[in-house]
Parts: structure tokens; sequence; C-alpha cells
């Protein structure tokens, strides 16, 4: 047994855009405890319910996180319009789901790409990035922003897509498959990446369980939980099945959004040809009173709405639990005997949004 | 583009943004957008950097990890402050956590507006960064050889003095 050190790991490091702190205990090459700290980022928009009144706050929700901010603003949206019995048209909840998936392999690919940065594969991170544009275009055409475009309002969308451009969408998509084949491909069957993937940071099916784990961090570990399943939004009418893998590894997690990534394009081929005419929108009148509850998959996994309504202009409580912070017990699980070179990896591996988790 | 004669290092440090600004930060750096033709290359060691590009709004926890980030950087140095709540809290400014915009801790030189700042945006303003750059290094130059001459064995005090008089010229810190 060798002597115990303390090796601390962030907030600033070249491998993670955001600032997480992470003390590692480590015995010779190998951690045997991981001491997250968090907080660097923690802005309190929560509280901004008290000043912002509730059609406004769309905006500072959709702010809670720049990768999947069109989901936030939805999740936010759908939770007060539950609770004011708001019955949202099936062409805005059709849209939504579109830019919603969209936004699913936006994040993926941003992932993929930061995750091949992660375990030295730059040209791969290049590559990524570069199809990731194809999307993000796709944004700008739709909605006029790359990143952040609040379209999402109370009661509905406020841009329309017309049904050409739609399909032109499905097109530029399908035409993105080839490359991201083979990009993806790397990921799946090339042996330096299979050695810094396969086998590493294994999350059982019993851990991931025990630790509350979200999204595809526990779909890889063969645990089946998926929202879309639930029923909200039109996901059943598309034919949605939640990808799954029970491996638990690296590999596992990154194979899962991979195949993740290929759905949601069939996801928005199935939405674009089902997609009715009528109306984006409904107006919201009165003031939102009483409780809701609402839970949205976001692309890192499940996420939690809470609002309280006061009958006021202002909610009393606004309440968002992120995928991102239900996974970080799942990631200091994995961290425990793994090796120090492979700590970059392991954090990366959980898709880690600090943003959200901190809010 | 003719007064790019250095490749400028950038180091980047997400105060308390929503990631909105970092995803396209990192935007520039990739394929599409490309800053690495013009010799800009995104380094982790403060040491190695020439620009500091900040995204988000100073809180209390952040405060002392930009300002470290910012002393260990080497002079001259340029602060490109980039997005909204980097420039003055924006949407977040009523937030109870958030201090303000960067210039609360450290002198910025060039502000990047935008929510999210659009790469096209950030590239100009490290662009404009660079040219404060290029001022910073001509105004040390002709500092130095009169500083050298009234103090020779002094020469700590060299590389300091136009650092500090430019962080008072732009009401920072």
């Amino acid at each position: 047994m060798g002597k115990r050190t303390i090796i601390p790991f962030g907030p600033q490091h070249p491998v993670l855009p955001e600032p997480i702190h992470l003390d590692l205990v480590i015995e010779d090459e190998t951690v045997v405890e991981a001491i997250p700290s968090i907080g660097f980022i923690h802005r309190g928009l929560e509280k901004l319910v008290e000043k912002k009144e509730y059609t406004e706050m769309v905006y500072v929700i959709e702010r809670i996180c720049g990768i999947c901010s069109f989901g936030h603003g939805w999740g936010y949206c759908a939770a007060v319009e539950g609770l004011m019995n708001v019955e949202v048209p099936e062409r805005a909840e059709y849209l939504r789901t579109i830019w919603h998936e969209l936004s699913r392999i936006h994040s993926h690919l941003l992932w993929l790409g930061l995750m091949a940065d992660a375990f030295g594969f730059e040209s791969l991170f290049m590559h990524c990035w570069r199809l990731r544009e194809t999307v993000l275009d796709i944004f700008e055409k739709t909605t006029g922003g790359r990143v952040i475009f609040s379209v999402c309002k109370l009661g509905g969308v406020r841009k329309d897509v017309d049904n050409e451009t739609l399909a032109g969408i499905v097109s530029d998509l399908n035409k993105m498959k080839a490359g991201l084949k083979e990009v993806t491909d790397v990921f799946i069957s090339d042996q330096s990446v299979k050695n810094r993937t396969l086998g590493v940071g294994v999350l059982t099916k019993e851990k991931a369980m025990e630790f509350g784990a979200v999204g595809p961090v526990a779909r890889a570990s063969g645990v089946l939980q998926d929202i879309r399943l639930t029923g909200k939004g039109v996901y059943e009418e598309l034919g949605f099945e939640p990808v799954m893998d029970t491996r638990g590894d690296c590999y596992a997690r990154t194979s899962v959004r991979i195949r993740e990534v290929f759905q949601s394009i069939d996801l928005i081929a199935a939405a674009a040809e089902k997609i009715p005419d009528g109306d984006i929108a409904v107006a919201v009148k009165g003031n939102p009173d009483g409780e809701f509850i609402l839970r949205m998959e976001q692309p890192r996994g499940e996420a939690f709405y809470y609002a309280k309504g006061s009958g006021s202009k202002f909610l009393d409580r606004m309440r968002v639990r992120t995928p991102t912070n239900q996974n970080i017990p799942a990631l200091v699980q994995m961290l425990q005997g793994a090796d120090l070179a492979d700590v970059p990896v392991l954090v990366l591996t959980i898709d880690p949004c600090i943003s959200c988790t901190e809010r | 583009m003719s007064y790019i004669t250095k490749s400028p290092w950038i180091i980047h440090y997400d105060g308390s943004s929503c990631n909105g600004c970092d995803i396209e930060v990192l935007a520039c750096l990739t394929p599409m957008y490309d800053v690495e033709r013009f010799g800009i290359i995104n380094t982790g060691n403060p040491k190695h950097a020439d620009i500091f590009l900040v995204t988000g709004s100073i809180n209390e926890q952040n405060k002392e990890v930009v300002r470290q980030i910012y002393e260990q950087m080497p002079s001259p140095k340029v602060v490109v402050a980039v997005g909204i709540c980097a420039n003055s809290g924006g949407i977040f400014k009523e937030c109870y956590n958030i201090l303000g915009g960067v210039d609360k801790v450290i002198p910025v030189d060039v502000y990047v507006p935008g929510c999210a700042a659009r790469p096209e945006a950030i590239i100009d303003g490290v662009v404009k960064g660079l040219s404060v750059l290029a001022e910073k290094r001509s105004a040390k130059a002709t500092v130095a050889p009169d500083a050298a001459a009234a103090a020779e064995p002094d020469e700590l005090e060299v590389p300091v003095e136009p650092g500090e008089a430019n962080g008072a010229d732009k009401g920072g810190a």
C-alpha cells in the first residue's frame, strides 16, 4: 500500500470547459476517493421568480444551460402550462419535439467531441464539432439563434416552420448520416479508442439504481429509465423506443449516446411527416396558482421542474433538478479504483453540465 | 489583419456562464471558424497565455480564481469579456450571488456583447484584443529603455509598471 496523496483537479482545467473541483485522494496511481466541490457558477437564478413575471421567467430558465437551453425552456413552459391548465396546440408540441431532438443531437455531438479530446484524439474532436455545425445551422435557419434561441413561450412556440423547410431539415440530417457514421465508427471499432473506454469506469445496474443515476448513464448500465416513455409530448406517436446497453462502462455510455443521435434523426423525420397543420400558440391569460410537478428527458437525463404559483404575476417558487446533479454520486463511485490518467475520461463520461447543476 | 505578426495564445475561463458562450468559444477553435489558422491556440496554462477570455459574470466563489489566472499571465496581456454576463451581469444581474461583470475584479480591454456571443463576434473581439496587445507591447518598449537607464539593477520594476498603469487607465480593479 502506497502513501496517500491528494491531487486537486480543477476548477480551471484543460479538459473542462466548465469549472468543477475534485480532490482526488490517490494511492500510487489509483484513485481511492474523489471529493467533489461545486459552486463556482452558482447564480441563484431560481430566486429570480420573485423579480421577473412568470412570462419573462422563460428567458431566465432557458439560460440555466446553453446546451439544453431549449429543453429547459420547454420544461418551464410545460410546468406553468400545467399549472394554468393550458392546452397547447398539437403543431406546437410537434415543433417543440423537433427542436428538442435537434438539441439532443447537438448536445451528444458536442459531448462526443469533448470525449475524444479527453482521451487525446484531437482530430476526432474536430470532426464531431464540424458535424455539429449542421445542426446549429438548422437552429439558425428556423429560430435565428445558434445556441440560445428563446423560441418556446407559454402556450406554444414563437415561430412556425413550414412543411417545406421541415422536409429540407430532414434531408440535411439524412445527408449528415454518412459523415456521422464515419466518425462514430471510430468510437465503436477503433482499437486505440476502445483501449480507453472498454471496461473503464464500470457502473453496475445495482449501483446505478442505488446512486440514482439518470439518462444515458443509467441506460448504459441497463436501467430502463427514459421520461420520453411516459407519454409526455408526442413521442408515443413517433414510435419511440429507448436505447439501452448493459455493460455500464465508458464504451457503453458512448455507444448509447451515438445510437441516440441516429434515433433522434429518425424521430425528427417521423415528426416532420406526421406534423398536423394548425395554430402554433394559444393565448395564456390570468395568473398561475397551485403547484405542479413535471419531468422531462433532457439530453443528459431526467430533469424535474416544480412550479408553485401565488395567484399573482410572480411565482412563489420554481425548482429545477437537473440530470448532472443526479449523476455526480455515480461519478464519484466510478472514480474509486480508477487510474489517475483515466480521470478526465471518467469525468466527461457522465456528460457533466455544471451550469445546470449549480444554476 | 496585417498586424497579426505573433501567434496569440488564449486561455478561457467560465465565470458563471450558462455554457452558451463557452461552447461558442470552443466553436471558434473547430473547423467551421478555425482560429488556429491565425496561430490562435487555446491553452490551459495561464503562464502560456496572452489573451484571457472570460465568459459569465463574477461571483463570490470564482472571483479569486479569475484574479489568480489574470495575475499568473505574463504581461503584456489582454482581457476579453465574452457575452453580456461577462460585460455587466446580463440577465443574471439581479441574482443574489452575482457581483457583476468581469471588470469588477480585473481590468477588461475588450467587451464582446451578445447572448450568446456569436463566434464571429468572439473572433472580432480577439482581433481587437490583438491590437490592444500590440499597443501595450509598444508602450512597454518605449517605457523600458528609460526605466532601465534610470535604475539598472531594479529590472523587476520594468515589466510591472506598464501593466499597472493600464489597469488604472481602464478604471478596473
